[in-house]
C-alpha cells in the first residue's frame, strides 16, 4: 500500500513544479500579446516634437487635449464608428433571423445556406474585398461610405449567423410548443419566448460584427475608394509619420471594449 | 391563424434577407471576379471579356515565389501558433481554475485594438533602437549591426503575434472538455504523466488543434499588412502583389487571377490536409 502510494506523491509534486513553469509561460505569453498595447497607451502621452512618434521624450496630456485637431483624421474616427454601428444593426437583424431558421428549422436549401457561411467565413480576405472590387469596376459601380457599409454587412452575417444557430440549435422545442399551446401567436412567441432563450447568442454576435467591422482594413481598402476609416488612416499615416492623436484614439477605443466587455460579462454572471 | 402553408415558408422568409445580401455581394462578386480575371483590356479603354487564360499562366510564372513565400511564412507562422498556445491553452484548461475567464480575456484583450495600430506598435517594439533591440545591444548582448525589422523573421513574428488568440481558443475549448475521469482512469491504472499526455490528452485535444491550423493559416497566408509594415520590400506575400496590382498597376485581370488562384491554392491545401486528417474530425472541428 505504502509502496504505490509513494511514486505517486513524488509524481504529483513533480507534476506541481511543471505546473508552476507552465503557469510563469502562460503569464509570460500574455505579456508578450499585451507589450505592443502597452508601448500603444505609453507613446499617447508621449510629448514628441517630431513627425515620428518612436522616441520616448517625457509626459504630457497634449494629445489628449488636441484630440480632434487633425479633421480627416476625425473624419476617418467618426465614419468607422457610424459603419460599425449601421452594419451591427443591419447584420445582427439578418443574421439572427438566418441563424434562428437553420439552428432549428430543417428546409430545403439549408444544406447550400450552410455552406455559403461557411465559404465566407473561410474566405482569405483579400479575395472577398477583390471579389468586391471586380463588381465594382465591371458594373462601373462607385465606391464609397454605401460600398464599405454592404462590404461589412456581408462579412459579419456569417459570424452572427453562426452564434445564433448555435444557441437556437440547443434550445428545446417544447417550450415554445407550451407557448403555443397557451394561446401566443408567432410574434408574441418570438418575442416573449424564443428571443430571450436566445439572446446571448444575439449579444455575442452583435458584439463580434462590431469588433470585426470597426477593425477592418483589408475589406475596406477595396471598396472604400475615397472614403478612409480608421485603420486606413493609420495605415497612410505610417509612411508620412503617425501622430500622437492615433495613439490617443487607439487607447480609447481599447478602453471602451474592453469596458463593454467586462460590463457583459457581469451581466452575464448575475443572470446566471 | 399561422396555417401549415405559412408556417412551412417562414424559415425561407427568414433565411430570405440573409441570403440575397450573400448572393449580391459575395457569390455575384467571386462569379465577377473570375469573368474578370479571364478579360483583357486597361483602365482607359475598358476591359473585354477574351477568355484570356494566360492571365493565370503569367501571374504565377511571374509570382510564384511570391506565392511560395507565402505560403511558407503561412506555415511557419502556423506551426510558431501551435507551439506558443497548446502549452498556455493546456496550462489555463487544466490549472486554471477560477480564473480561466480571465486569463482567456487577457488573451483576447489585444482584440480590441486595431489590427494595423497592433501591427504599428509591433513594428515599434522591433526596431533597431527601440525598447527590445536598444538594450540589448547597448549592452553589447547584440552585434551592433543586428537588427530585426525587414527580415522574413520580423514578418513571421508578426503574423505570430496577430494570429496567435486565434490558435488558443480552439485546443482550449477541445482541452477543456476532455473529460477529468479519463485523465483520472489513466492515473489509476499506472500511466506515468508523460503517458497520461501522450496517449490520452494529446490525442483528445488534437481536433482543437486541427480547427486552429484551419483558422489561421488561411489568413495568415493572405496576409499583407505584416509584410508590408515589418518586412519591407524584400520580403513581399502574394497579397501585396495582388493589392498593389489592382491600386497601382490597375491589372485588374492579372489580380483577379492571382486572389484566384490564391482561393484555390488554400482550398486545395486545406482540402489535402482535411483528407490526410480525416475529413470527419477537421469539418466538425471547424463547425464548432
Amino acid at each position: 500500500m505504502t509502496a504505490t502510494l509513494v511514486p505517486r506523491r513524488r509524481a504529483r509534486r513533480r507534476a506541481a513544479s511543471s505546473g508552476r513553469l507552465l503557469h510563469v509561460y502562460t503569464v509570460l505569453l500574455i505579456a508578450w500579446l499585451l507589450l505592443p498595447i502597452a508601448v500603444m497607451i505609453l507613446f499617447g502621452f508621449n510629448d514628441t516634437h517630431s513627425r515620428q512618434n518612436y522616441r520616448w521624450e517625457g509626459f504630457t496630456l497634449r494629445w489628449y487635449r488636441h484630440l480632434f485637431d487633425k479633421p480627416d483624421l476625425t473624419t476617418a474616427l467618426v465614419n468607422s464608428v457610424t459603419i460599425a454601428l449601421l452594419s451591427t444593426a443591419v447584420t445582427t437583424v439578418l443574421g439572427t433571423a438566418a441563424g434562428l431558421a437553420l439552428g432549428r428549422h430543417r428546409f430545403r436549401g439549408r444544406g447550400a445556406a450552410n455552406l455559403v457561411l461557411l465559404m465566407a467565413i473561410c474566405c482569405p480576405e483579400v479575395v472577398m474585398g477583390a471579389a468586391l472590387l471586380s463588381m465594382c469596376v465591371t458594373f462601373n459601380l462607385p465606391r464609397g461610405y454605401p460600398t464599405i457599409l454592404a462590404a461589412h454587412v456581408m462579412f459579419s452575417i456569417a459570424f452572427v449567423a453562426v452564434t445564433v444557430r448555435a444557441r437556437a440549435a440547443g434550445l428545446d422545442p417544447a417550450v415554445e410548443e407550451a407557448a403555443e399551446d397557451l394561446g401566443a401567436g408567432p410574434w408574441t412567441r418570438f418575442r416573449l419566448v424564443t428571443l430571450p432563450m436566445i439572446m446571448p447568442g444575439v449579444v455575442s454576435g452583435a458584439l463580434l460584427a462590431f469588433v470585426l467591422s470597426i477593425d477592418d482594413f483589408v475589406i475596406t481598402g477595396f471598396t472604400g475608394g475615397a472614403t478612409v476609416t480608421f485603420p486606413l488612416w493609420v495605415y497612410g499615416s505610417t509612411r508620412t509619420g503617425m501622430p500622437p492623436q492615433v495613439n490617443v484614439m487607439g487607447t480609447l477605443i481599447f478602453a471602451v471594449g474592453v469596458l463593454v466587455a467586462v460590463v457583459s460579462a457581469r451581466r452575464n454572471v448575475l443572470r446566471r | 391563424m399561422a396555417g401549415p402553408t405559412r408556417r412551412r415558408a417562414a424559415p425561407y422568409l427568414m433565411v430570405l434577407p440573409a441570403g440575397l445580401w450573400m448572393l449580391v455581394f459575395f457569390v455575384i462578386p467571386l462569379v465577377l471576379m473570375v469573368s474578370l480575371s479571364l478579360q483583357t483590356g486597361n483602365l482607359v479603354d475598358g476591359f473585354r471579356q477574351t477568355f484570356h487564360w494566360q492571365n493565370y499562366t503569367d501571374g504565377l510564372a511571374a509570382y510564384g515565389d511570391k506565392f511560395a513565400r507565402s505560403l511558407w511564412y503561412g506555415l511557419l507562422a502556423t506551426l510558431a501558433c501551435v507551439a506558443l498556445a497548446y502549452p498556455a491553452a493546456y496550462w489555463i484548461a487544466t490549472r486554471g481554475g477560477r480564473r480561466k475567464p480571465t486569463y482567456l480575456s487577457l488573451l483576447l484583450v489585444p482584440y480590441f485594438v486595431s489590427f494595423v495600430l497592433r501591427t504599428v506598435a509591433w513594428k515599434l517594439v522591433l526596431t533597431d533602437n527601440g525598447p527590445v533591440l536598444g538594450p540589448l545591444r547597448d549592452r553589447g548582448l547584440l552585434p551592433a549591426d543586428a537588427h530585426v525589422l525587414d527580415t522574413g523573421l520580423a514578418v513571421v513574428s508578426g503574423l505570430t503575434y496577430n494570429y496567435l488568440p486565434f490558435m488558443v481558443l480552439p485546443i482550449y475549448v477541445a482541452l477543456e472538455r476532455i473529460d477529468p475521469r479519463v485523465v483520472e482512469a489513466a492515473h489509476d491504472l499506472y500511466a506515468s504523466r508523460f503517458q497520461v499526455f501522450g496517449r490520452v490528452v494529446l490525442p483528445l485535444s488534437l481536433p482543437g488543434v486541427y480547427a486552429g491550423v484551419v483558422m489561421t493559416f488561411v489568413p495568415i497566408c493572405s496576409d499583407y499588412v505584416n509584410a508590408e509594415m515589418l518586412g519591407g520590400p524584400r520580403n513581399t506575400m502574394i497579397g501585396n502583389v495582388i493589392q498593389s496590382e489592382y491600386f497601382d498597376n490597375s491589372a485588374y485581370p492579372l489580380a483577379s487571377a492571382l486572389s484566384f488562384t490564391l482561393m484555390a491554392i488554400l482550398l486545395v491545401v486545406i482540402f489535402v490536409y482535411a483528407r490526410a486528417l480525416g475529413t470527419r474530425d477537421v469539418l466538425e472541428a471547424a463547425r464548432r
